[in-house]
């Protein structure tokens, strides 16, 4: 019975869903079908069955579920007839795949399938097992699959080499089992066959090596021969298209060539000749011919060095290139890819053409194209290259604008002949597509433009002149007001003039007005917002007479929704308005940015532990949550990892905390919940809140008037809440700590010279209490080796995570000449034991009112601390 | 590789749809979807290549209906196309100068056809005729 011709309730069924107006009555329809579907599931009705199934198929096409029909096509599969079957393996194809449970249940009745008299079941079976087979199905069923290989039907053959595919895929162990029966596979004359055994043995040489060598010695010669005769063959209808014999055959035979060829000499020595025969014998004015002969290209290109052939090769190219088919441009951009390895100076002879494909209207071509010259570019055609690409851009489609951004700026961020062209490459960009280009890019020409010292004044007055014109691209928008933060007085003195420059008036309040206008624009967010107000922050030390207008902005983010912002504002004002003696200390320049380690950094090969923080200050501008744990990570992670090296780089951990405030975190917070417990100065937070390192200013009372409540933090011997939030941030310290009382009748290690330099000593004398192992109390004594007189003494530690640190005032924050100050510390090493204390420092001073800095790692403490 | 097989019309209705991989059914609708965007607004001089995710989309268009071919992105684009162009042809022959509703009507004989000419996302059978032959020889056991 046929449910298809005689019923007709498929056709009905169909007829009345065409004939629904609406997708409501659609759905009507479908949900009378369904219910009557589930109704004869239920029935079992066997009758209609696959009729049924049919129907589910079809509202499954439409896209309603159908999942209660999986069981009915395991049903079906189970019946005897061949209709059911049919029917049967349809569904289980379009309703279930390889991920499904209910297809375990199904192997059985594949297996007796497999093996049934009825060798259109045995097809069906094959089918399906070669679309949908999970591994565990491959491997219960590869033996049957192997023995159909066999099977005196070709069409079970061709089949089961299929299916075969589909089994070493899934299962790659099993690929040996198959290598045997290919290569008598690859003997046979039909087509059918050699098409699918070709495919087969090309996938067992991609699993595995040994099927690989196995082809490669036994088959070459053979796979060579059947390629000679299908070029050569007479006209043979069945095959034919468009006048090329079997041009699919001939295909897969150039591919299995490739593979055979690649890497080995001999196996491509042998094939040159009929390569050379398909490259030029190939007719090029069908699509059919010109597969073939770009199969033929790639083999050629991939195959061991011949130079005749590549020559061919690239001219095939040469031609394609300049068809006017869009397809074949496409795959001669596709293919010029591969070449350039092979030979660049060939495919740099297209340079122009190439270059006009990259303008083309079709996007595959122009993205092929552009991936193209991006690969052409060297360091002698970078220039003239950058500045079509460029000019283009201003022209070019906006979907297209994100790709073009990024390879341009990967260009010149790679090949720039000099610095002061990259700036203004990249201000061109950010000035065409600001909106499209990836944060790492304006981050990298900020890294550039800190290195620049001489483009400094030349950068920022460009940037000014570049967001009056261009005020709506975000990324120049970050980059100026990044830069006028920083050089805003070159900005408004004309400092550092270049000779191609014309000189501009800005003044003061013009530079300010740019940095209001980026922060009031609607479209500006948290990240823009939040380098405004940095901005400000240093503009307000670096431009005094504006100090007052610069508070009321800042001011207005008071009420900014954004908690970020508000705090900040709400930090900067009291920067601005109370301690306009620390003030310029605060704000200084950022440092140069180091370019190799952010470089590295980008590309992901350096280890985090062994980075300094300066790479990601280079991240603080752009506000993201979380950015400064990198540097607190790094800084952490010293003792557990390499140590991290201690180079000048690391020197401004106090900058980059002030650069970074505007970075939000848990610990951020936590700190600003200090001011109501505490009174903590703000400038406390600042420091704590983004920061690993316990400080406490040594301030006795000659400091008072700007952190007065950290004078009376330090005196009072409970331990002051700032204190203990600081601890929060070196993983929750507890909250009782109990106060130092060091009592000698520990166990005693040998006093250690912590740190010594031309100035400075530093000695750890160390203490346990008894019953508290893992606890060290450490008497710091720092000497002062010159006659000078340090002030502002201040010292400060940061330990890996297993470490907690406590540290006790010091004894006085001026250092005498040769004399001594005495600070204690308390170390709990949570990993007492297994791991030794470590510890990273740095301490400053004024000398003459200079800012001194020194900084070292403490790796030498006795073990067992 | 082929990934996978979609014939849909202009207005985006899914005709036949044949999934080489596995993907969730509610990603199925998606990439159809977007296939669709992809494919039914380029001008007919375009290249029948788009890219896709990290595949590409063969595709040609014959009336309104559009057969899309998700391939490996190092396949041989033009291998592909004139695949797309056989299987139209088996389909013409079969139904005898096919139409939109034959393909609807005989969705599942167009299954059977696809089972005989790809399997496993590779072709199984390039001839014209000994598809046609064979489908003739199915017909009959039903």
């Amino acid at each position: 019975m046929n449910p298809f011709s005689s019923g007709t309730r498929l056709r009905d069924m169909i007829r009345a869903i065409r004939a629904c107006k609406t997708a409501a009555e659609e759905r009507a329809v479908v949900r009378k079908e369904c219910a009557s579907i589930r109704a004869a599931v239920s029935d079992n009705d066997n009758d209609y069955r696959h009729r049924n199934l049919a129907k589910l198929m079809f509202i499954h096409m439409l896209g309603y579920p159908t999942h209660f029909g999986q069981m009915e096509c395991l049903k079906l599969i189970a019946a005897p007839g061949f209709p059911e079957k049919r029917i049967g393996y349809l569904g289980l194809m379009l309703l279930l795949d390889e991920r499904q449970e209910v297809l375990m249940l199904v192997t059985n009745s594949l297996k007796q399938d497999l093996n049934h008299t009825n060798q259109y079941i045995v097809g069906l079976a094959l089918c399906a097992l070669g679309n949908i087979s999970s591994a565990e199905m491959a491997r219960d069923l590869a033996p049957e699959v192997e023995r159909l290989l066999q099977f005196r039907d070709p069409n079970v053959r061709k089949k089961a080499a299929l299916c075969s595919i589909r089994i070493i895929k899934k299962v790659p162990d099993l690929a040996e089992n198959f290598v045997n029966p290919v290569a008598s596979l690859l003997k046979e004359k039909h087509h059918g066959v050699l098409l699918t055994a070709i495919q087969l043995c090309a996938d067992l040489c991609i699993v595995s090596e040994e099927a690989l060598e196995y082809f490669r010695k036994k088959c070459t010669e053979g796979i060579v021969k059947i390629l000679k005769d299908a070029v050569n063959s007479p006209y043979a209808p069945e095959y034919d298209i468009s006048g090329i014999s079997d041009p699919f055959l001939q295909i897969r035979l150039l591919r299995i060539l490739r593979i055979l060829g690649h890497g080995d000499a001999d196996a491509s020595d042998f094939m040159n000749d009929v390569l050379a025969q398909v490259a030029t014998k190939t007719e090029s004015n069908k699509n059919a011919g010109n597969a073939i002969l770009y199969e033929c290209v790639e083999t050629i290109m991939s195959i061991e060095d011949s130079g005749g052939l590549r020559v061919l090769a690239i001219n095939i190219l040469g031609r394609f290139l300049s068809n006017r088919d869009n397809n074949i441009r496409y795959v001669a951009l596709n293919m010029l890819m591969k070449a350039i390895s092979v030979d660049g100076q060939a495919v740099q002879r297209h340079r122009a053409t190439i270059l006009e494909c990259v303008k083309d209207s079709d996007a595959s071509i122009r993205k092929r194209a552009l991936e193209l010259v991006y690969l052409l570019v060297n360091e002698s055609n970078v220039k003239p290259l950058a500045k079509e690409l460029i000019d283009y851009l201003v022209v070019s489609d906006q979907d297209f604008k994100g790709d073009l951004t990024a390879k341009i700026c990967s260009i010149v961020e790679k090949l720039s002949p000099e610095k002061i062209w990259y700036i203004d490459q990249m201000l061109k960009v950010l000035c065409e597509a600001g909106n499209y280009v990836k944060d790492e890019v304006w981050h990298a020409l900020i890294v550039v433009i800190t290195n620049a010292s001489n483009l400094h004044g030349y950068t920022v007055r460009s940037l000014y002149k570049a967001i009056q014109t261009s005020g709506d691209q975000e990324a120049v928008v970050r980059v100026a007001v990044w830069c006028i933060g920083e050089y805003g007085d070159l900005l408004v003195n004309n400092i550092g003039m270049l000779d191609i420059e014309e000189p501009i008036t800005v003044t003061e309040s013009d530079a300010i007005d740019a940095i209001e206008v980026a922060i009031m624009r609607h479209t500006s967010d948290l990240t823009t917002r939040a380098m405004c107000l940095m901005a400000l922050l240093k503009l307000s030390s670096r431009f005094p007479s504006c100090s007052q207008r610069i508070k009321d902005i800042v001011t207005q983010s008071k009420g900014s929704l954004l908690l970020e912002l508000q705090q900040r504002s709400i930090e900067f004002n009291s920067i601005i308005g109370k301690h306009q003696n620390l003030r310029s200390a605060l704000v200084e320049r950022m440092p140069v940015l180091d370019e190799a380690t952010y470089s590295g950094r980008r590309a992901g090969s350096v280890p985090a532990a062994v980075s300094t923080s300066q790479g990601n200050t280079l991240n603080i501008p752009n506000g993201v949550v979380k950015i400064v744990d990198a540097p607190l990570v790094d800084l952490l992670d010293l003792g557990v990892d390499e140590p991290a090296p201690t180079n000048s780089s690391a020197a401004n951990f106090l900058h980059d905390l002030l650069g970074g405030v505007d970075i939000s975190s848990p610990s951020a917070q936590s700190g600003t919940m200090q001011p109501q417990k505490s009174g903590t100065d703000v400038l406390l937070d600042l420091l704590s809140s983004g920061s690993p390192l316990a400080q406490i200013n040594t301030s006795t009372s000659d400091n008072k008037i700007p952190v007065s409540p950290l004078n009376s933090l330090s005196l009072s011997s409970p331990l002051p809440a700032a204190t203990s939030s600081m601890m929060d941030l070196l993983d929750g310290f507890g909250p009782t700590p109990t106060p130092p009382a060091p009592k000698d009748n520990g166990p005693t290690y040998p006093p250690i010279v912590a740190f010594e330099s031309a100035s400075l000593r530093l000695m750890f004398n160390f203490s346990k209490q008894p019953g508290s192992p893992h606890i060290t109390q450490i008497e710091a004594n720092f000497t002062n080796k010159s006659s000078d007189v340090y002030t502002d003494f201040i010292f400060q530690a940061a330990v890996p995570k297993f470490l907690q640190l406590h540290l006790e005032p010091a004894s006085s924050n001026t250092l005498n000449g040769n004399g001594s100050v005495t600070q204690k510390l308390r170390l709990t090493n949570n990993q007492h034991g297994k791991k030794s204390l470590v510890m990273r420092i740095r301490i400053s001073y004024k000398l003459n009112n200079k800012d001194m800095l020194e900084e070292g790692q403490i790796s030498n403490f006795p073990r067992d601390l | 590789m082929i990934r996978f097989i979609l014939l849909q019309n202009r207005q985006g209705k899914t005709r036949l749809a044949k999934y080489y991989i596995p993907l969730e059914e509610s990603e199925k609708h998606k990439v159809e979807y977007e296939v669709h965007r992809l494919v039914v607004n380029r001008d007919p001089k375009f290249t029948n290549f788009v890219e896709f995710r990290t595949h590409k989309v063969i595709y040609r268009r014959y009336a309104g209906l559009f057969f899309s071919l998700c391939v490996d992105i190092t396949d041989n684009e033009l291998a592909y196309l004139e695949g797309i162009h056989l299987f139209v042809e088996i389909l013409d022959h079969f139904f005898s100068n096919v139409c939109e509703l034959d393909l609807v009507f005989n969705f599942h004989k167009v299954y059977l056809i696809l089972d005989e000419f790809i399997l496993a996302g590779e072709f199984q059978e390039t001839s014209k005729k000994a598809i046609i032959e064979r489908m003739g020889e199915l017909e009959k056991q039903e």
